[in-house]
């Protein structure tokens, strides 16, 4: 697979002295969504803002399908399409003129056609003659990714996307992101909605206090840094746990009427039949049992957590 | 070049005035007429007549100087302010635009309201006294020439303010309080010599005076040198709007 985008060894460190962004490597593949996850104020803006120009670049180098965003400015913006977190446009004007701005600051001659195509596909084609300040939020949101197609970029940065949106429409943008990578574009988001992430990417970054922790296949990361666990509904609750059982990783919960047994799914030996046969022998007696895959979040928690 | 987003930034710059046409253009014909009313009309009579125009006459240079000045701060200002305000100025920081273009956007639409305004307020004194353009070319060379000097210095202070109240410091405390000390309303050689040294050191009073030199041929300093002003300031204009871009002051983290 080609990489779209090679950000290497950039760093940022604003005026007043905080280091937003430690020297960092990543690249993303051609056609991919890759999340970028991270806390509030974990550098994810600040890496968006220098491959799109927004925040001045002053140590490494970006380049994006083929240009450096500096040397070659021109070349590499033009293929940069960026939906900010927040709403941000003049709410006077109308739907169709904003549009229309838009494809034209990029440096693109008029093409009504587009416009009507990208307008329609995000459900705003009805909308085309009204003043930005009369859509709802989520139209608003809408046409912010709207306005950031207009110039057919092919790498599209969506900076939390569905913060502040109800989970109906949220579910609306997935369906709409799925369906932009499957026309070919390569997209970039950052949330801190772990679902979000869990739901759309291909590829997952972990980011924190400006380090980038790691980055990896999402389906690897779970199997890799995801345990599972076996719960078993107890059919008397217990007041502790058996000594007799102390080789296994339990923990109580529910008041002491569920044992949740913590394992290593990719290991040979899973401990799972062995447990089971130890709780018949010291008579535990259970009802019910079913095992779980620890979520993406709980991952992220973890790794999170470790960053001192 | 990217003309298209020039034009883009024009248009949209220009679209934000026609919705407010009525306002943009009323405002300012209705202060240049009561200006005409009371110091034309009922303070005029009694002034005789100035380096041998009379005084309704005189004062139009002044005038339209006084609107070209104030309108020019005001829109290239507010014009560079509003996306900073709202957020929407990401869109043109991660545009594949120059700085170059993006001030002939702003800058050029700015200035073309200016210009339009003073054509307006040309034709309603018209209305009110008779006065004759002796060098038509000069006239409108000096006219563009202010508009879009003093739209840069609306630009460089609309990026520099960072709340609405320093956005109208200029226009109030500085252009006005200068235009109306810069001899718009009189000749600085009516002044006491002690004033008129101190006037001397007031740009508008040459900003002026050229202006009246392209009306009538008379005026109280040198056309050269009052050109020699003008093309000082917008030196200093455009070295500030290059050092913004440079820095990215204000406009970049």
């Amino acid at each position: 697979m080609s990489v779209i985008l090679s950000i290497e060894g950039v760093s940022k460190t604003y005026a007043t002295g905080v280091q937003a962004l430690q020297p960092t490597d990543l690249s993303i593949n051609r056609g991919e969504i890759f999340a970028l996850l991270g806390p509030n104020g974990a550098g994810k803006t600040s890496l968006i803002g220098l491959v799109c120009g927004t925040v001045r670049l002053e140590a490494g180098r970006i380049i994006a399908d083929g240009a450096d965003t500096v040397r070659q400015y021109r070349r590499a913006r033009a293929k940069i399409g960026l939906v900010p977190q927040e709403v941000s446009t003049d709410s006077f004007e109308t739907v169709w003129a904003t549009m229309r701005f838009s494809r034209g600051l990029f440096g693109l001659s008029r093409n009504d056609a587009h416009l009507e195509k990208v307008l329609k596909s995000l459900s705003l084609w009805e909308k085309r003659e009204a003043k930005i300040q009369t859509l709802s939020g989520g139209m608003k949101r809408r046409l912010m990714i709207a306005k950031a197609l207009s110039h057919e970029p092919s790498i599209l940065f969506l900076d939390e996307p569905s913060a502040g949106v109800d989970v109906e429409l949220r579910r609306d943008m997935w369906a709409m992101v799925r369906g932009l990578r499957d026309s070919g574009v390569t997209i970039i988001l950052t949330t801190h909605y772990i679902e979000e992430a869990e739901e759309l990417a291909d590829r997952i970054g972990v980011i924190n206090k400006g380090r980038l922790i790691l980055v990896e296949e999402k389906t690897t990361l779970m199997k890799r840094l995801g345990g599972r666990k076996l719960k078993l509904h107890l059919a008397q609750p217990l007041a502790s746990i058996d000594p007799r059982l102390a080789d296994f990783n339990l923990t109580l919960e529910q008041d002491g009427r569920r044992l949740v047994y913590a394992f290593d799914s990719v290991a040979e030996d899973t401990g799972v039949s062995r447990l089971l046969r130890s709780l018949e022998a010291v008579g535990v007696d259970y009802k019910d049992l079913h095992t779980e895959q620890s979520s993406l979040e709980d991952i992220f928690v973890s790794l999170v957590s470790q960053i001192p | 070049m990217n003309l298209h987003a020039v034009q883009a930034i024009y248009h949209f710059e220009m679209a934000r005035w026609f919705r407010t046409l009525g306002q943009s253009l009323f405002s300012p014909v209705l202060s240049t007429s009561l200006y005409f009313i009371v110091f034309g009309a009922a303070i005029g009579g009694q002034m005789g007549v100035i380096e041998g125009v009379s005084y309704g006459a005189f004062i139009v240079p002044g005038l339209v100087m006084l609107s070209i000045l104030t309108e020019s701060v005001s829109n290239a200002s507010f014009g560079i302010y509003m996306p900073k305000w709202s957020g929407a100025i990401y869109e043109i920081l991660s545009a594949p635009v120059s700085p170059f273009e993006v001030v002939l956007g702003f800058v050029g639409a700015a200035t073309t309201k200016s210009i339009v305004i003073g054509a307006v307020i040309l034709m309603t004194a018209r209305l009110f006294v008779p006065y004759e353009i002796q060098n038509p070319i000069l006239m409108a060379a000096f006219l563009v020439l202010t508009a879009f000097t003093f739209c840069l210095f609306g630009f460089v202070l609309g990026v520099w303010a960072d709340n609405w109240e320093k956005l109208s410091i200029a226009p109030l405390l500085i252009i006005t309080p200068l235009t109306f000390l810069g001899g718009a309303f009189y000749s600085i050689g009516m002044l006491p010599e002690f004033w008129r040294t101190v006037a001397l050191f007031n740009p508008v009073v040459y900003l002026i005076n050229g202006f009246r030199w392209s009306f009538y041929g008379t005026a109280d300093v040198p056309v050269w040198v009052s050109l020699t002003m003008i093309t000082g300031f917008l030196a200093l204009c455009l070295s500030l709007v290059w050092w913004i871009f440079r820095t990215g002051y204000r406009l970049k983290a």
